[in-house]
């Protein structure tokens, strides 16, 4: 069952691009793959204020991914926590999973001639730390979180930002 | 074996305060010290690309000395006995015949800085130069005539800040960690951003107002802002009353600028000034006019700072929360700062004009602490004030930063002897004699950092792992190249260690006590002044000096008559410079992670122009101006004002070992001309006029 979930705080992000670097350094990937990425959509005019979303954009570990259904060899597979993570051994390379994910969550590793995509970083979570992304996210714009607190905190955020003081 | 290191970051100057997990002596892992508020992991995109650089085979590995004509990249790989025995030997020569005085060091100030100048003066040489001239020398200079500080004693209380104001100081892009996630914290606590910049940046894209404002008229803006606080009455009387030398003269003098008047020459409404001079005030004194980290645009550059600070004062936002404050040194609490070499007694003093003539009438008011190294070409090229022979550059690009490279290129073949110390195939190194390589800041312990501010600290970064290749921390390079010399006694170390416990005698706090947290706190409390009677300024009126007798006896205006700017002819444009989050100046863009960022820089020209000119998004254009000229891709955007153009720095390397950057884009330094605020030290870098058009490449 998916117990995590990875929130943005676009108010906060500057597009800077630690967590894609931090993201590849750690997993010691060569160019081409980014398991996260900021996705810089604008800027543009809002009346006379030059406005941009900068959206983080990795894997959302679904209850029911796409890339796990099409994988024909078996090699991207659901943890008991809900990661989505790929076995490299039995990853042939088909690429299917690209194809099917609708956020573009597999990255091809030209490398390895294999998929390679976001597991949380899996072996941190497993030692009590964070993803790498949200670690040494320069703003602390990512959180990391459990399915359970993801809402709450929206919430939280949302309600500061309407509140009326009278 | 696995252990934590708390260290300091050098992927830019700024040095945050990192943790490095190491295992079996490879760094595992860097994230910002959780210990340090602002910081609690958080890294910058070159900080988390530090592995990288760490890992990357072309960086410097062993000593080089030339075996080729000079640039031609033909090099002979030698032992460290080798190469410093060969350096000391020349060195001694060139100083034998044309004095010590001929021998220039250049470098950017680093925490092994003391060192260098002890070298210099066991040599008999004045020519220590820092970078900072060339990014902020009028910086330094306004905060001196203003408050008797440098800029580089003076703080920002971001935490606390209501409304910020910054003058094309792109603050999210130009990163620094801990003040980001203060002002952020600020932000969300209700807090204002005003920008003001000819191009839209991510900073833009966070403003609550936006001004796309003329190219280089920011002082005009600045004027009409003073003339209609001063008009309503929006100052802190009392503040001014209490601190400020000369505000009637500022009160005369600012009558004819109107927001009217400015409105003509910035392009931003009389309406809008107005407003934000109101709005602003509303806040005071809690709001700060950003001065500047790079200042270094105009040849007027010192004024436009000067009125940014009086801006500050106006408001009595000095020395109060979310204000700008003064830095306090460990002596506020009785304490001892770390010792340096350049405090040793015995330690010659060296008393000659440098080649800079910084103290003399002809340039006296920017900061010999840094000296102004743009001028060095001009001092070899015309042996004026005498003859320069030889340049050690360490981690300074004289090629690359100082404006005008062709000019510095000529300079260059006039000298008998250039020598690099570099972690990286720089350009500067690639045209050098001898090529000493650094150990990166993960491979070295480094000279104590002492942090003075609202709470002075020391920080310390330490060795993580062994230096991965044949590499020495610099100041034990310069310790040896000064015993080969004779002058080894200057040097009391043989470690980085010896060093750091040296500085530290005296101060009460031990090497051990760096381990825990990575740095010390002689206090606990914020200090701050008292508003009323506490401010110890260092002026001779001991005011803020509206009026500055720094500038005046040197026989310069406190306030110059505005100079309009005239737009520049069709098909022209001013060239701005400046930065992005992904890369340090010019020392990243090799970096494999920055470079699959940024990989080049293009040219941003407003869609408009590039209409009129046939200039299509992507198209190979050709810019050139009086001293240089190059091809480069077009960013077409609305982003730009009309009348600029706009390129990111540090690209169009020629250094063909860092072949990741090699030859990628165009370097601004060679289109920019070589021209100074000769009052305040910086060079103009926004101030070159380029004529742009489409490229037709040869099929």
């Amino acid at each position: 069952m998916s117990q995590y979930y990875l929130i943005q705080d676009a108010q906060r992000c500057i597009n800077c691009r630690a967590c894609e670097i931090a993201c590849k350094s750690n997993k010691k990937l060569p160019e081409g793959p980014k398991l996260c990425e900021i996705v810089e959509v604008g800027p543009r005019f809002v009346g006379r204020l030059p406005r941009a979303f900068y959206k983080f954009m990795s894997c959302y570990h679904c209850e029911r991914p796409w890339c796990v259904e099409v994988c024909p060899t078996g090699a991207i597979q659901k943890r008991h926590d809900g990661i989505v993570f790929v076995d490299e051994e039995l990853c042939v390379g088909c690429k299917a999973c690209m194809n099917a994910c609708p956020w573009g969550a597999p990255q091809w590793n030209p490398e390895t001639r294999k998929v390679v995509k976001c597991d949380y970083c899996m072996d941190r979570i497993d030692q009590g730390l964070k993803p790498a992304c949200v670690t040494v996210c320069t703003t602390k714009c990512l959180y990391f979180v459990t399915t359970r607190d993801a809402s709450r905190i929206q919430r939280e955020k949302a309600a500061k930002q309407m509140a009326v003081f009278e | 074996m696995s252990k934590t290191v708390y260290s300091l970051c050098f992927m830019c100057s700024v040095r945050c305060p990192i943790k490095v997990e190491v295992e079996d002596g490879q760094v595992k892992w860097i994230e910002g010290n959780p210990h340090v508020p602002g910081i609690e992991g958080s890294l910058c995109p070159r900080g988390a690309a530090a592995i990288g650089l760490f890992n990357d085979p072309q960086r410097l590995q062993a000593p080089m000395v030339r075996t080729g004509p000079r640039g031609s990249g033909q090099w002979k790989q030698v032992s460290w006995d080798e190469a410093l025995n060969l350096l000391a030997e020349k060195l001694q020569e060139i100083i034998r015949k044309y004095g010590g005085r001929s021998v220039v060091l250049g470098e950017r100030a680093n925490l092994a800085t003391h060192v260098s100048k002890t070298f210099l003066r066991c040599i008999g040489s004045p020519n220590h130069f820092t970078h900072d001239a060339i990014c902020k020398g009028s910086v330094n200079t306004a905060c001196r005539s203003m408050f008797g500080y440098t800029d580089a004693q003076i703080g920002i209380d971001y935490k606390n800040v209501k409304h910020i104001i910054f003058y094309g100081r792109n603050f999210f892009e130009t990163l620094e960690v801990k003040p980001v996630n203060f002002l952020m914290e600020a932000l969300e606590n209700g807090a204002r951003i005003t920008y003001i910049d000819p191009r839209v940046t991510v900073t833009a894209t966070k403003a609550h107002r936006y001004f796309m404002i003329r190219p280089g008229t920011d002082l005009a803006l600045n004027y009409a802002l003073i003339h209609v606080i001063i008009k309503e009455k929006l100052y802190d009387a009392g503040f001014v009353e209490r601190w400020v030398e000369g505000f009637s003269k500022l009160e005369e003098f600012m009558q004819p600028y109107t927001p009217e008047w400015a409105e003509k020459e910035t392009g931003i409404s009389a309406v809008e000034i107005v407003n934000l001079a109101r709005e602003v005030a509303q806040q005071k004194p809690h709001v700060v006019f950003h001065y500047g980290y790079r200042g270094a645009s105009h040849p007027n550059e010192i004024y436009l700072r000067r009125s940014i600070l009086i801006l500050n004062t106006l408001m009595g936002s000095v020395e109060s929360k979310g204000g700008i404050f003064f830095k306090k040194g460990p002596g506020e609490v009785g304490g001892k700062p770390a010792r340096k070499l350049t405090e040793q007694k015995d330690l010659p003093k060296v008393d000659e004009v440098r080649f800079d003539k910084v103290g003399t009438e002809d340039l006296p008011l920017p900061d010999p602490n840094h000296g102004v190294g743009q001028l060095l070409p001009f001092a070899i090229l015309k042996e004026d004030p005498y003859p320069i022979k030889a340049l050690i550059a360490n981690r300074f690009e004289p090629l690359m930063s100082i404006p005008d490279r062709g000019l510095m290129e000529r300079a260059l073949e006039k000298l008998d002897l250039v020598v690099t110390v570099d972690i990286q195939w720089s350009d500067i190194a690639w045209y050098s004699d001898i090529v000493l390589p650094e150990s990166i800041f993960l491979e070295r312990t480094d000279c104590v950092q002492q942090v003075n501010g609202l709470k002075p600290q020391m920080f310390l970064r330490r060795q993580a792992v062994p230096p991965k290749y044949d590499t020495k921390p610099y100041a034990i390079i310069i310790k040896e190249l000064a015993a080969k010399m004779g002058f080894g006694k200057f040097f009391p170390y043989e470690t980085m260690e010896d060093l750091v416990r040296w500085q530290l005698e005296g101060t009460g706090f031990t090497l051990n006590d760096f381990e825990a947290k990575g740095f010390v706190s002689y206090t606990d409390k914020q200090i701050f002044w008292d508003r009323e009677n506490g401010l110890k300024l260092k002026t001779p009126s001991k005011k803020i000096e509206f009026v500055s007798s720094l500038l005046e006896k040197a026989g310069y205006p406190s306030f110059p008559p505005y100079e309009p700017v005239m737009p520049p002819p069709e098909g022209q444009y001013r060239l701005l410079v400046g930065r992005c989050a992904i890369h340090t100046h010019v020392s990243t863009q090799n970096n494999p992670y920055l470079n699959e960022q940024i990989p080049e820089n293009v040219l941003w020209i407003n869609t408009r122009e590039a209409e009129r000119l046939g200039i299509n998004n992507g198209d190979l254009v050709e810019i050139s101006s009086s001293v240089g000229h190059g091809q480069i891709r077009a960013l077409v955007t609305d982003l730009i004002h009309p009348e600029a153009v706009f390129m990111l720095h540090g690209f169009g390397h020629k250094a063909r070992l860092a072949e990741r950057c090699y030859d990628k884009g165009i370097a601004d330094g060679v289109l920019v001309e070589n021209r100074s605020d000769m009052i305040g030290g910086s060079p103009a870098l926004d101030d070159t006029i380029v004529t742009v058009r489409r490229a037709y490449t040869k099929a």
